[in-house]
């Protein structure tokens, strides 16, 4: 398999009420082309500041250093889609960041540093803050070099609450096709018919009437399918679904994991699946990455992690897992009323 | 005996100008150290029947028992001395407390309101509180924000338990703590169940965790009950249509059986 990305001793530290928490500790690895990769791990093990990495949406504020490299070759196919938009081409600046990262030798960073104000994508405006600790300021995405990804075209990103990552005025028809008109440079007809062609692929009922409906006339469920929609209108070579079903109930959490399951899958699509939820992955997932503290634990494929877990922390997540076949801790206790 | 029982409980909304009902002629009982679980999807009624048979929220019908005493009845300072009986723990816990408090002072306001220690001896009882949920008695005096979420949970099981309550409503009390958390909060809830013979309303829309914890369980959609009965054999073979897409939508780790 080709890497679509390859991450390479990524660190992350954030200030936190004037004390310096490192998020992530040295995190290498490749996500393939292609593939469904499941990244676990509790509250704290730095498994949202990965997906925020990859995404280029760290805060400003966020302390950045090894490196998160795109096959440009990928990333082009995706790009050929969208035509010259007239910005200039810039070149990341590097002086800041290279003194904010002393202290590591392998001190560059290919994707995170650019704080040029290129071009950020109508979605990154709206995303909510999930870095815990609410970091008001978001790095802009920038391009100019061909393996520099760009959020909404080349990543797309459900975040776990659509409440907050759609806007609660604009009728979600627009919020969709201001995605599509953005990175397909289509006219606005065109793109609110691609919307509602979506619409329809996220199996969102009345398609036609959803198209005017803002986000509280919809149910939790619904607003979740829509924010899969416009992550996935321009065609991004990554989905990245951020704890996408947490606050579903289990139901509605099912249909959207066969949702995003049968999306990837359509459209080539590489997923990155972020979730507390061990079992959850490994339904979805080919590969799962463990988080623990801001480390990466143990990266296998699903079935090597679920029946042979390598690590002694893998195997107390399994084991803590609740299922319909665990022994109730009723009888554990020996007590029962 | 029972602790509470729910006859023909019944509460409409008003949603988009038409009515709906939120919670549709439910019955159902609870004994003591006895866990019911309340399970369904988003929307059927489970947070609504809590909100109910606490009396946050007035039925439109329906009779609620608890104690033997008719609780929809009660008003003033007779609802307020009952309600000591019946404590509650929500999902999340830094939104139950003041944010602005420290563990000491969450503890002491039940033992003060409910006259159930004296000035000077409620320092000595906070201490206790906070070793019975397992936490060290040093906590007492750290602010509520500055605990861990698990401490936290911890905090408001304590604050339950002070008022010596014969039923608990816990409204998906685990459902945001992390699973190695989760699954020592739950023992906690057990333990303190035997020792104290506490019965729960656990309300969750996990049927793992509700198979792990509960006698029995009572499943609703659209504010009915849809079936009932003992929580493991429901859950081994659901009979409803919406016990089925629970049952089915549960994810299951395919591990091979190891020793």
């Amino acid at each position: 398999m080709t890497a679509l990305l390859s991450i390479r001793d990524l660190t992350v530290r954030y200030r936190r009420g004037g004390v310096e928490v490192t998020a992530l500790k040295g995190i290498s690895l490749d996500v393939e082309a292609g593939e469904r990769l499941a990244i676990i791990g509790e509250s704290g093990s730095g498994k949202s500041t990965l997906a925020l990495a990859i995404a280029r949406l760290l805060a400003r504020s966020a302390r950045v250093g090894g490196t998160i490299e795109w096959s440009a070759s990928l990333l082009q196919k995706s790009q050929s889609v969208t035509p010259p938009s007239g910005l200039p081409a810039i070149s990341p600046a590097r002086g800041e960041i290279g003194s904010l990262v002393a202290g590591s030798p392998s001190a560059t960073l290919e994707t995170g540093e650019s704080r040029d104000d290129g071009l950020i994508s109508p979605l990154a405006g709206e995303m909510p803050g999930r870095v815990e600790g609410g970091v008001p300021e978001r790095r802009p995405s920038a391009i100019g070099d061909n393996n520099i990804p760009l959020l909404g075209r080349d990543i797309g990103f459900v975040f776990q609450d659509p409440s907050s990552s759609l806007d609660p005025v604009m009728p979600v028809g627009k919020q969709i096709a201001e995605v599509a008109r953005t990175h397909l440079n289509l006219a606005w007809a065109d793109a609110y018919a691609k919307a509602k062609t979506l619409l329809e692929r996220v199996r969102l009922p009345d398609p036609e009437a959803a198209l005017r409906a803002c986000p509280h006339q919809l149910s939790g469920g619904q607003k979740q399918r829509v924010a899969i929609a416009a992550a996935i209108a321009a065609g991004p070579k990554l989905l990245i679904a951020d704890e996408a079903t947490s606050a579903l109930d289990t139901i509605v959490q099912a249909e959207i994991v066969s949702l995003i399951r049968g999306l990837v899958t359509e459209d080539g699509m590489t997923l990155a699946f972020i979730s507390h939820d061990i079992a959850l992955a490994a339904t979805l997932a080919e590969r799962i990455a463990v988080l623990r503290h801001g480390e990466l634990i143990e990266l296998g494929e699903t079935d090597q992690i679920l029946n042979a877990p390598r690590h002694a922390y893998t195997r107390t997540l399994l084991d803590a897992h609740l299922g319909l076949d665990a022994k109730p801790l009723l009888d554990r206790q020996g007590a029962s009323a | 005996m029972t602790v509470l029982a729910v006859s023909n409980l019944s509460k409409r909304y008003r949603r988009g100008g038409k009515p709906f009902a939120a919670v549709d002629d439910v019955s159902f009982e609870i004994g003591p150290a006895e866990t019911l679980a309340l399970a369904g999807p988003s929307g059927s009624g489970k947070s609504t029947i809590a909100r109910l048979a606490l009396r946050l929220l007035e039925p439109d019908a329906g009779r609620i028992q608890f104690e033997g005493a008719d609780f929809l009845a009660l008003s003033g300072a007779a609802l307020r001395a009952r309600r000591a009986r019946l404590q509650m723990v929500f999902q999340d816990p830094l939104a139950a407390f003041n944010p602005r408090s420290i563990v000491a002072r969450v503890l002491d306001d039940p033992l003060r309101i409910h006259g159930i220690a004296s000035r000077s001896e409620r320092p000595r009882r906070i201490a206790a509180l906070l070793e019975r949920v397992g936490l060290d008695a040093g906590l007492a005096a750290r602010a509520i924000h500055e605990i861990s979420g698990g401490q936290r949970q911890r905090v408001a099981i304590a604050r339950a338990i002070a008022t010596r309550p014969s039923l608990i409503v816990l409204d998906e009390a685990v459902s945001a703590l992390d699973v190695s958390v989760r699954g020592q909060i739950l023992e906690l809830l057990l333990d303190l169940q035997r020792q104290e013979r506490i019965a729960y309303l656990f309300i969750s829309h996990d049927l793992g965790v509700i198979r792990a914890v509960a006698h029995r369980i009572v499943i609703l959609d659209a504010g009915r009950v849809a079936e009932s009965g003992d929580a493991r054999t429901v859950i081994a073979s659901p009979q409803s249509a919406i016990g089925k897409a629970l049952v089915a939508a549960t994810p299951r780790l395919n591990r091979i059986k190891t020793p």
